[in-house]
């Protein structure tokens, strides 16, 4: 167990330390990286005690060990724009995110689990070509645009729900949806598979001729043995969350990362972009990390597939 | 068309259910044919404003010109943007899957084929990109390199070539170690002649699944991308910025946001659909 936990412990650091080398290139793609770092008002003075602050003159791989030393030590640097440390941003804003992404992973969740099972039960009947369609839709359907029709039904023509800000538990509701749509399509399709996977299998079998009836055999075998893929499946959509909801901020006005990023852009505040992405990042090899132990703990096999 | 049932023919009958079970190749061939053909399908000029008819509903009707599909805040029209707007998602669409298809089956296949040391460092590459949320990966690099259309599809592909690395590295793996690969590097045929004309024919197949599949994907970023303007810039009809203004009207013209919205989401609709039926003739990657 050990060794499986500093192996994939291992991996998880040599992501990061790609992820912090891919953000430095990218921010010297532009070739002089203080143009984005300041605002356009920027003075020449600004632009060159910016230059010394940030080491510019010094060889590119001294910046670059500096980059790392400071990625390190998790320090996310000062934004220049709104002059305050990207922490204190951020942290100011991550409530109302996990806010949201938790609502959207329960809508996702509550809908695509019971969903799945369904399609999975009933299987070459109509009810389950149906329930696949709507799926489909919830799959293509642009976050924007449903988010947009959500206002225009729930908020401009019915008024049953304020329209944009954060507040109570009803302005919750329309972004958490919206959010929540792609995921939900996930969760049924991964359930759905799952579930037909281990129908296939022999015990299903003797326990329906044990006479186990279906509401028997779904809770004691067949959501146990899914669970895997699903596991799996919420390591990757925290992620899916976390970039849906740069969008679903913008549409509804929430005041949480993603809104702060499409600000922080059209304020040409980079170190507060540049923070958002890296923390994306770190949150996705996290969680694909802890899914790769709940993983172990579940099911022995991959831990001792790992040794060998 | 389904009057022929009476002469006893033996050819496969063309009914209206059997054409209609093709519908989403057929909406897809529709909406490609809307942005091939825009010039001479749309009513108006996409870019020529009326200001004296702004944010009129759909099928308003002044001196002798109908909005079908209404007007936006510059009494632009509609339908004719929409219409426009097809060329811009289509052709991002089309560009970046192909460039991100290229770089990340080359990737896969040279990892797949090559091993060693090749593999270690390529795949590894593959985890980094796919650590970041591939949305957030391109935000950042679109806010290095500006907007525009050809940034927009370098950006594009820079996030998305490790899934077509993945699946190419994967069904590598496989196909080079059949016998009659194996024979054919035993007789001295070169690396590239193998790729080229044993492993690609033998993993097309998946990757096309996927790469429709990513065309779907591809419209909704550029569309994101576009609707927090960071893509395609105005005036250039593009549906996700036709949203974004939208969404400031949506109290008192809905129209605006509607339409882009639903063009959008039949497009993704019918690739995805088109992409699931691949998946279940070909097999996914």
């Amino acid at each position: 167990m050990l060794r499986f936990l500093l192996n994939r412990g291992g991996q998880a650091l040599i992501a990061a330390f790609g992820v912090v080398t891919l953000v430095f290139f990218i921010q010297r793609l532009s070739g002089d990286p203080t143009a984005l770092l300041l605002p356009e008002t920027a003075t020449q003075q600004d632009i060159e005690a910016m230059r010394a602050s940030l080491g510019l003159d010094r060889a590119l791989w001294v910046q670059y060990l500096d980059f790392l030393w400071q990625m390190a030590r998790f320090d996310l640097g000062r934004s220049f724009v709104q002059n305050a440390s990207v922490w204190d941003i951020i942290l100011s804003r991550l409530p109302q995110t996990l806010q949201l992404a938790a609502g959207a992973l329960a809508v996702a969740l509550l809908i695509g689990l019971p969903l799945g099972l369904i399609m999975a039960l009933t299987r070459g009947r109509a009810v389950s070509r149906w329930i696949m369609g709507l799926v489909l839709a919830c799959q293509s359907m642009p976050t924007f645009w449903s988010g947009i029709m959500m206002i225009l039904v729930f908020g401009v023509w019915l008024r049953w729900l304020p329209t944009s800000g954060i507040g109570t538990l009803a302005h919750l509701v329309m972004p958490s949806v919206a959010l929540g749509l792609l995921s939900l399509a996930t969760y049924a399709r991964i359930t759905r598979a799952a579930v037909v996977d281990e129908l296939s299998r022999d015990y299903v079998r003797s326990a329906r001729a044990r006479g186990a009836g279906t509401g028997r055999l779904v809770r004691h075998h067949l959501l146990c043995n899914s669970m895997i893929p699903i596991i799996t499946i919420t390591a990757l959509e925290i992620s899916q969350l976390l970039a849906g909801a740069v969008i679903v901020e913008t549409v509804f006005a929430w005041p949480g990362l993603g809104l702060l990023t499409v600000q922080s852009i059209a304020a040409r505040d980079f170190m507060v972009v540049q923070a958002v992405v890296l923390l994306g990042a770190f949150v996705t090899i996290g969680a694909n990390l802890a899914a790769d132990i709940l993983y172990s703990i579940v099911d022995p096999r991959v831990r001792l597939g790992a040794k060998s | 068309m389904t009057t022929d049932a009476a002469d006893g023919t033996a050819k496969p009958r063309v009914t209206l259910a059997r054409v209609l079970a093709w519908w989403p190749a057929i909406l897809l061939a529709g909406l490609a044919l809307c942005a091939v053909l825009a010039p001479w399908l749309a009513p108006f000029d996409p870019d020529r404003q009326n200001l004296l008819a702004r944010l009129k509903p759909p099928g308003f009707e002044a001196r002798g010109v109908i909005f079908h599909l209404g007007s936006d805040e510059l009494g632009r029209d509609v339908l004719s943007r929409v219409i426009y707007g097809a060329r811009v998602s289509i052709s991002v669409a089309v560009l970046s899957v192909l460039l991100s298809g290229i770089v990340g089956v080359a990737v896969g296949m040279a990892a797949g084929y090559m091993r060693g040391w090749v593999e270690t460092v390529l795949m590894r590459l593959v985890d980094v990109f796919l650590s970041i949320p591939a949305i957030l990966l391109a935000i950042i690099t679109v806010a290095v390199l500006g907007p525009g259309f050809g940034n927009v599809i370098i950006v594009l592909a820079l996030t998305r070539w490790p899934r077509y690395a993945r699946v190419a590295y994967g069904q590598t793996l496989v196909i080079a170690d059949r016998p009659f690969v194996r024979l054919s590097r035993a007789m001295g045929a070169s690396a590239p002649r193998v790729i080229a004309l044993h492993i690609l024919p033998n993993i097309i197949g998946p990757l096309l699944v996927v790469a429709t599949l990513e065309f779907g994907l591809m419209v909704l970023f550029e569309a994101g991308l576009s609707f927090l303007g960071l893509g395609v810039q105005p005036p250039t009809a593009s549906w996700g910025s036709m949203m974004s203004t939208g969404r400031n009207y949506v109290a008192t013209a809905w129209w605006i946001s509607m339409f882009p919205g639903l063009a959008l989401f039949l497009l993704v609709l019918s690739a995805n659909l088109i992409g699931d039926r691949l998946g279940d003739r070909i097999g996914k990657g």
